[in-house]
């Protein structure tokens, strides 16, 4: 592999394609682990801090963090890359009406990844960093309680709010990402290719609502009406 | 029919155009896009004004060459369709109707609507052919090719080069255009023998020309005249990844 | 003048053969030493450039499209046909040869006509190896379909595009030579003169279209392959580009025309919608294949076509031509839609239309299998007129399509100037007083791929050892200052009158007078006509802008200028011709029931055009066509 390689638009592009995917199965695992916060809260907080305890001890899962954090950087830095790249590239009309031919999630996938970003600012500083840094609490089984913190987070509606609005930001993110990266990664097979496409569009409306459902829930059953 | 058009002007590449606005009654309806071009030119011509200058030729949607952004689109509103087959039914009476040129870093406006595509005709010498010189080839029936791969086939060697897909891009990516032409060879077990160096430096030839990154937005397959799937670009994204990796 | 055809001696299938074996052979090591031009990038030029500069020779290529891709050879829709006889259906080089002979009524040369056909066979295997996706059988075989004139199926095709598959083919070996290095290519330009040094070709004068800039280029011999002229009618199936300049620039600096007023009309094409329209579409001829013509039988029918009850309805073509019906050969076709447009029987809002009916076909064969075969071109018929000929027939009506005329050439290909060589439809030879379809592609690219670099090389064999000419030679200088002056003199009329406003005129005339029937009364008028026009031409033009800079308007004048002299020529030789044959028809030779009347006495020959100046007439010098292996015969189709 040379450097002309490495360096063309299409291996940018592979680049995006696969710390995307890897971010996506990610996603799987982070949804998963999450579930256990719509379990009755005795069980949830049990269930959901042992959870939390065994992932940071595992050397397994260490290791997969790492990639989790570089993949997390690569396709931020190669987005900003291609971007820049792309506005230097790009034409302006006088009077543009492109837009009639796509969608306009498809057009602004760096919008989107910027709003996902500050997102992940927040959420690290809320979670990441405290679980890590912080000083918490231990629960009965002797894990730190990971799962108060979470349920005080969710305590103010706009947190909510803004926690869910980027969850859609992340669905739209997802909608045209998914799919763009298989075909980056070249998938032509016409059938397939819509194979791809369905489950594609599944897994993101699988992800928003799993996402979007957590804090909304957490609120209305601790905090709100259902409490 | 009456129609207010507002048109790029611009004296060349280096010079900075314009929008200028101009009036046409008595357009018929049944006319084309660019006789009502013509009709236009016929008129400042008289008034002693150049005319608009545009590209043209076949005008039967086949030769690639008129291209221009009518309303912000390529080659207007209609799907499918080039320039020059668009026709004034397709407007209101009293429409406005803004022109502009192809644009893209690698297609520098060299009059009005008139750009220079020659970046394509360099893509293409970097390795869009065969090599096969004239002579004495194998009989062409000892080459089986099934139906649907011949079609498939012809499906990527459609495209007729007018750079509607770069025009419409976010990113000015030629992406279509490139791989039309890698899949149309690929997909042949002729032009299947050197698919790997042909990828290689078409793709390498795309970048140097200013060509953007491909988001997959898919507008360009919306916009192309001739319907070609943004699958090629899928597919030349596989055969540059496998002639990179299988690379000696 | 003594023309000289250089037809090699002995038996016709073995004349090309022989040929190849003793033409002159130019040694490798020398070929870089001979320099050769090649003007225009369709079919005939970009194969013909490739396959030289593959062998070895530097070879520097024009066009005046902005790529070589997109000379008007990419709007050949049908096919091309080769005498393969895959189908199994009595095809052989011989029939073709017949066929080809035949539908050029007898006015073209049996050695040239049997090559065609010979070397067809190799064009395929050539294409295919090339990348063509010729359409295919389910086992992988290739798949043919039929064409008028002939009763086999011998055409190859890619959907509705072959011209453009086959023109691929032919751009990207170019482009291979381009990047090699052994082609230069010069997009945007346009060749204003050739430069003629002590009786031979050595090079071109030409106009840079995007900076004005006319430029001297010198060679050891140059090759023309700037298409046909059928623009000249302005409205045409041809592209806005195509023109006439090339050669008859070479034609006043010495090589002869054949036969320039044999223009194919072509049946199958859009009828005209208006005054402003610049261009006629045409629908394949392949459409024949399922499609049936007809009018009605009442004149100045009022009812929609699908109203017409069966009995109501004139199929003039199966009635006239039962044997070859909806498939008879173009200019029989045309004549046939003009007889009955001319007697009040045509269709559509202008009356000038027949109908292209595939009712029939729709319910023997289904939607989808009329679909599968013809949708291209039912979907542009949507596009251009926005009716649905899926429902209702198309409307078609004859439209001028290809020169049959051209630069007259040796069976060498080379014109009356040695060194100047004519390929493709840019020269007489091949198709005679009226071509079959799906042999035009053929013609084009048989010239470029697998005759001329033959006799190119036999003929640049003996230049090797001459001195070598260059663009400081006086000659080149000259010309040079005749094109500027030219162009300048264009640009300083200013007058009150377009370009187009005279193409306009000039093409209505020619159509009336010198189009698909033509009579002594006419063409004379037609001649006076065109002077007139000409003199106006020269005091009213208006062209804006200077020739410094991107003129459009001034390349159309500089086409136009060439067309009101070439125009004239067409009616001397339409005039001269006292027969009707192939696209010629003169009115004063029919028989009782209105077909051709040839007469193989007294015009069993090439017309070969001298040019003798502006005011004088041209100079005819003809060239007998011999008949050694098969008996003339009245073209019947019916």
């Amino acid at each position: 592999m040379t450097a002309a390689f490495l360096q063309s638009t299409l291996s940018r592009k592979n680049l995006m394609a696969l710390t995307g995917l890897f971010l996506c199965f990610f996603l799987v695992i982070h949804l998963l682990g999450n579930l256990q916060l719509l379990l009755p809260a005795d069980r949830a907080g049990e269930s959901f801090n042992y959870y939390s305890n065994l992932l940071s001890g595992n050397i397994f899962i260490k290791a997969i963090s790492y990639i989790l954090y570089l993949s997390l950087i690569a396709h931020a830095a190669d987005a900003l890359y291609i971007t820049i790249r792309n506005r230097k590239t790009a034409a302006k009309y006088a009077y543009d009406n492109r837009k009639q031919a796509s969608k306009w999630y498809s057009r602004n996938m760096g919008i989107l990844g910027t709003l996902l970003l500050i997102f992940l600012v927040i959420h690290f500083k809320d979670f990441w960093y405290v679980y890590k840094f912080g000083v918490l609490p231990f629960d009965k089984n002797g894990n730190k309680d990971l799962y108060t913190v979470v349920v005080y987070a969710f305590k103010s509606w706009w947190y909510v709010f803004v926690y869910v609005l980027s969850m859609f930001a992340l669905g739209f993110h997802l909608l045209h990402g998914f799919k763009s990266a298989v075909r980056t990664l070249g998938l032509y097979h016409p059938g397939y290719a819509r194979l791809v496409q369905v489950f594609g569009t599944v897994y993101s409306y699988v992800i928003t609502i799993g996402f979007a459902i957590i804090p909304v829930y957490v609120h209305l059953t601790q905090f709100g009406l259902w409490n | 029919m009456k129609i207010h058009l507002k048109i790029w002007r611009q004296q060349d590449a280096k010079t900075k155009g314009k929008l200028v606005d101009y009036m046409l009654d008595q357009v018929d309806h049944h006319m084309s896009f660019l006789e009502m071009m013509d009709t236009l030119n016929e008129q400042l011509i008289v008034k002693g004004e150049m005319p608009v200058e545009f590209d043209h030729d076949c005008r039967e949607g086949i030769c690639g060459t008129c291209g221009m952004m009518i309303n912000g689109q390529a080659h207007g509103p209609v799907p499918g369709l080039t320039a020059c087959q668009l026709h004034m039914r397709e407007f209101e009476d009293g429409a406005t109707i803004y022109v502009e040129p192809f644009r893209a870093k690698a297609f520098p406006v060299k009059r009005d609507l008139k750009v220079d595509r020659s970046s394509f005709d360099r893509i293409i010498q970097a390795g869009g052919f065969i090599t096969a010189s004239t002579g004495q080839p194998a009989e062409a029936n000892t080459l089986l090719i099934t139906h649907e791969s011949a079609e498939s086939a012809f499906d990527s060697a459609a495209c007729i080069g007018c750079g509607a897909c770069v025009a419409t891009c976010k990113n000015s990516s030629a992406a279509l255009f490139t791989s039309a032409k890698i899949s149309h060879l690929a997909k042949l077990p002729q032009g299947e023998k050197e698919a790997a160096k042909r990828v290689l430096k078409m793709v390498s030839r795309m970048d140097e020309e200013g060509f953007g990154h491909c988001s997959n937005t898919e507008a360009c397959e919306v916009e192309c005249p001739q319907g070609i799937s943004v699958l090629n670009i899928a597919r030349m994204n596989w055969e540059y990844t496998k002639a990179n990796l299988l690379k000696d | 003048m003594e023309l000289d055809a250089k037809i090699p001696a002995g038996p016709l299938e073995n004349k090309w053969s022989h040929y190849k074996a003793q033409a002159k052979l130019v040694n490798p090591a020398n070929r870089k030493k001979l320099p050769v031009i090649v003007v225009g990038t369709g079919l005939a030029g970009a194969s013909a450039a490739a396959s030289l500069a593959e062998q070895g020779y530097p070879v520097t290529s024009f066009c005046f499209q902005d790529s070589a891709r997109r000379a008007h050879s990419v709007a050949a829709q049908g096919g091309v046909n080769a005498a393969k006889n895959y189908q199994n259906d009595g095809d052989s080089v011989y029939r073709m040869f017949y066929d080809t002979l035949k539908g050029g009524d007898f006015r073209a040369r049996e050695a040239n006509v049997y090559r065609l056909a010979e070397c067809s066979l190799n064009l395929i295997d050539q294409a295919v190896a090339q990348g063509v996706p010729f359409a295919r059988e389910y086992g992988g075989y290739l798949s043919n379909r039929s064409f008028g004139g002939v009763q086999v199926s011998r055409t190859f095709y890619a959907r509705g595009q072959t011209g453009q598959q086959l023109l691929l083919g032919a751009y990207q070996a170019l482009m291979r030579q381009v990047s090699l290095g052994k082609v230069i290519l010069y997009s945007r330009h346009e060749m204003l003169d050739l430069v003629v040094v002590e009786g031979k070709a050595k090079g071109i004068i030409s106009r840079n279209l995007d900076t004005g800039v006319i430029e001297r280029f010198a060679a050891e011999a140059v090759v023309v392959a700037t298409g046909g002229f059928g623009k000249i009618y302005y409205l045409s199936t041809l592209a806005m580009g195509c023109n006439g300049s090339a050669i008859w620039r070479a034609h006043k600096r010495g090589a002869l025309m054949a036969c320039p007023s044999w223009t194919q009309i072509h049946p199958t094409s859009l009828p005209q919608s208006g005054d402003y329209q610049s261009k006629l579409t045409l629908m394949s001829e392949s459409l024949r294949n399922d499609g049936r013509i007809w009018v009605p039988k009442l004149a100045n029918e009022e009812r929609a076509a699908n109203d017409i009850p069966e009995q109501e309805r004139d199929y003039y073509l199966e009635r006239r031509y039962p044997s070859f019906g909806n498939l008879a050969p173009r200019d029989i076709s045309s004549r046939a839609a003009k007889e009955r447009i001319d007697a009040g029987f045509g269709v559509g809002a202008q009356k000038n239309a027949v109908y292209l009916d595939f009712s029939k076909a729709i319910k023997e064969q289904g939607k989808d299998k009329i679909k599968e075969k013809y949708g291209n071109l039912f979907s542009m018929y949507k596009k251009i007129t926005a009716d649905d000929a899926y429902i209702a027939p198309m409307k078609i009506s004859p439209a001028a399509h290809f020169s049959m005329g051209g630069l007259w050439v040796d069976y060498e290909l080379m014109t009356t100037i040695p060194g100047l060589f004519a390929i493709g439809e840019a020269n007489f030879a091949d198709h005679g007083a009226n071509r079959l379809g799906a042999n035009s592609l053929l013609q084009a690219c048989v010239d470029g791929y697998f005759i001329l670099p033959y006799t190119l090389a036999n003929y640049l064999s003996g230049e090797l050892k001459k001195d070598k000419i260059t663009v400081e030679h006086p000659e080149f200088e000259r010309v040079e200052k005749e094109v500027v002056t030219q162009l300048n003199e264009l640009c300083q009329i200013k007058g009150t009158k377009t370009a187009d406003y005279f193409h306009k005129k000039l093409g209505k005339l020619l159509y009336d007078k010198c189009g698909l029937s033509r009579s002594k009364t006419g063409l004379t008028e037609a001649i006076a006509g065109i002077k007139t026009l000409r003199a106006e031409f020269y005091k009213e033009l208006i062209v804006p802008g200077s020739a410094a800079e991107i003129n459009g308007e001034l390349e159309k004048a500089g086409r136009i200028a060439d067309y009101l002299e070439i125009a004239e020529l067409m009616c001397h030789d339409a005039l001269s011709r006292e027969e009707s044959c192939g696209a010629h028809f003169r009115e004063e030779y029919q028989t009782a029931d209105g077909e051709a009347l040839r007469d193989d006495k007294n015009y069993c020959y090439v017309s070969a055009w001298e040019w003798a100046g502006i005011d004088a007439a041209p100079v005819l010098h003809p060239e007998p066509l011999e008949f050694e292996f098969i008996k003339l015969s009245v073209r019947s189709y019916s």
